[in-house]
């Protein structure tokens, strides 16, 4: 069965190999920190299964001294427009079937993948099967694209390393913050902040108490930058006993639309970082924040219609 | 009612404001935060670096959609981008904010039929739809100001998670659904998924007329900036 861990092994041995093309690199001034900082990585995704918990922790301070101490460099690109321009006519709109590959692959594969089974089981490991579609999508077209443009067997993991060095530490911040969700899961934050709004918001109102829930669900999950742990703090300490219990609101509603509220609050924060600050990395952006400033606006007036519709729609019975 | 627990472990929670708003390096500022949190919740030195260590490990999966950049790399040394503008340019009606209405329109309703894996910022918006936006708007005013180019590739990745954030929740089987279900199973009380679904709809559709409405305006901004600076349009 293949299962989360054989893509884990994938992914180490292309952060292994984006290490070392680092190495070899001499255009790159900090290319040691760099291949340090992919190697260390690289070792989290091959052996971290087995890895004693204490040694994981020291392994990430480590990439996190390297990149935030020592600084993570850039190698040269080696492509010139005017090569892309004329490789961009010669290959023409073939260069979209790799490229669609991937998207149309890994949703057929979530289908498919759920239907194959030898000797009984699964040929996958159905729990994860979009992660592992989205890999074995990615392999295919990588394959497809080998076959179509018959590039230098190098070329793969040297332009992986192009692109993930222009994203940089970036590429490993919504892992990180993905760990210090579970740290303050682990000491409680969230009861924490549902205590202090019962006790510091005067909640005797309908409308206070859902406007309340709403932007409780925003703010906390841009705090948390994920609006899945914010739901089950917001709606145990605000939404179940005030909306539902002490006004009568329904709770499937009060649910669906407080979820989306905390989605309001996932495009405003540098924390939802693979949603907000890796694209302006991939997009090299000068401004780090240009992808929440768009979002704001958007995420403000509908956060403000979450309010007006749960206000009338949670009471209607 | 509630547990009882120090307000310190708030902790963490100021170290990530301050260290955002001071520009310190974020896997910095992260990581201190995490470590100041698990030790103001009485955990030891070691313990704290344990617990972090097997938090990471176990977020790994966050990291798989990496495994495209080989691929999309290859594409893009092979003029991927220059071909995605190249064909925008070729269609007379394209402008930048009708690539992003198409793109987000396409992107909503194939999200609420849980195809969310058909999009994404590695996969779809660096190669193809910024390169389509700018594509088009090139073609409208001429060769753009840096500030407005990284302005459409700003919209263009805010497109993809707008329009995947307010349609994935109206398909029954996405992961908010499955954990507003079973938490509030933990509470007593049981909720249909189509139900959830349902009541999904009346946002989708607030964020769709909101962010289109938006998108429109942008096309108005563009206009008025550009037009008369190149007197091409």
């Amino acid at each position: 069965m293949i299962t989360l861990e054989h893509i884990y092994w994938l992914t180490g041995l292309m952060m292994a190999g984006v290490s070392i093309v680092n190495w070899r690199d001499r255009s790159n001034r900090r290319r040691l920190n760099n291949t340090a900082f992919w190697g260390v990585y690289a070792i989290t995704f091959l052996f971290g299964s087995r890895l004693p918990d204490l040694v994981s922790g020291f392994l990430v301070i480590a990439m996190v001294l390297v990149a935030s101490i020592r600084g993570l460099g850039q190698g040269a690109d080696r492509s010139s427009p005017q090569e892309r321009e004329e490789s961009a006519k010669r290959w023409g709109n073939k260069l979209f079937i790799p490229a669609l590959t991937i998207p149309f692959l890994t949703v057929a594969g979530t289908f498919a993948f759920k239907l194959v089974t030898i000797n009984g089981v699964s040929l996958v490991d159905v729990k994860q099967v979009t992660v592992i579609s989205l890999a074995i999508a990615t392999l295919v077209a990588l394959a497809v694209g080998m076959i179509l443009l018959r590039p230098p067997i190098s070329a793969p993991i040297r332009e992986a390393r192009r692109l993930l060095d222009a994203v940089g530490w970036a590429a490993v911040l919504p892992q990180m913050l993905a760990a210090l969700g579970a740290l303050f899961a682990l000491a409680g934050v969230g009861n924490v902040v549902a205590g202090l709004a019962q006790r510091w918001i005067p909640l005797d109102t309908p409308f206070v108490v859902v406007a309340t829930y709403a932007i409780g669900m925003a703010l906390f999950t841009m705090i948390m930058g994920n609006a899945f742990a914010a739901f089950p703090v917001m709606t145990a300490g605000i939404g179940l006993p005030l909306i539902v219990q002490k006004f009568g609101g329904d709770p499937t509603i009060m649910s669906a639309i407080g979820m989306l509220s905390g989605f309001c609050g996932t495009l405003m924060t540098p924390m939802a970082a693979n949603f907000n600050i890796v694209p302006t990395a991939l997009l090299e952006l000068p401004d780090e924040n240009a992808v929440i400033k768009v979002q704001i606006p958007t995420a403000l007036i509908l956060l403000g219609a979450n309010i007006v519709l749960m206000n009338f729609l949670v009471f209607r019975r | 009612m509630l547990p009882y627990v120090p307000v310190f472990s708030l902790i963490g929670i100021a170290i990530v404001v301050v260290g955002f708003v001071l520009r310190i390096n974020p896997l910095l500022v992260v990581t201190v935060a995490g470590l100041a949190t698990g030790i103001a919740s009485g955990l030891g030195p070691l313990e704290v670096v344990a617990a972090f260590g097997k938090a990471f490990i176990t977020s790994r999966y966050v990291a798989i959609v990496w495994l495209v950049l080989p691929v999309i790399g290859l594409l893009e040394h092979a003029g991927l981008k220059e071909r995605a503008r190249a064909v925008v340019s070729q269609l007379r009606a394209a402008t930048a904010t009708r690539v992003l209405l198409v793109y987000f329109a396409i992107r909503q309703i194939t999200a609420a039929l849980g195809l969310t894996s058909l999009g994404g910022h590695a996969q779809m918006v660096r190669p193809l739809i910024a390169p389509m936006a700018e594509g088009a708007a090139e073609n409208q005013y001429g060769k753009l100001p840096d500030a407005t180019r990284n302005l459409i590739r700003a919209n263009s990745a805010a497109v993809d998670n707008i329009a995947l954030f307010f349609g994935e929740d109206i398909f029954i089987a996405i992961g908010s659904i499955l954990l507003i279900r079973g938490f509030l199973d933990q509470n007593g009380i049981h909720v249909e998924p189509t139900q959830l679904a349902i009541w999904a709809i009346p946002t989708a559709i607030c964020a769709f007329i909101i962010h289109c409405t938006r998108l429109l305006l942008l096309d108005r901004r563009l206009r008025k900036e550009l037009s008369h600076e190149s007197g091409r349009a």
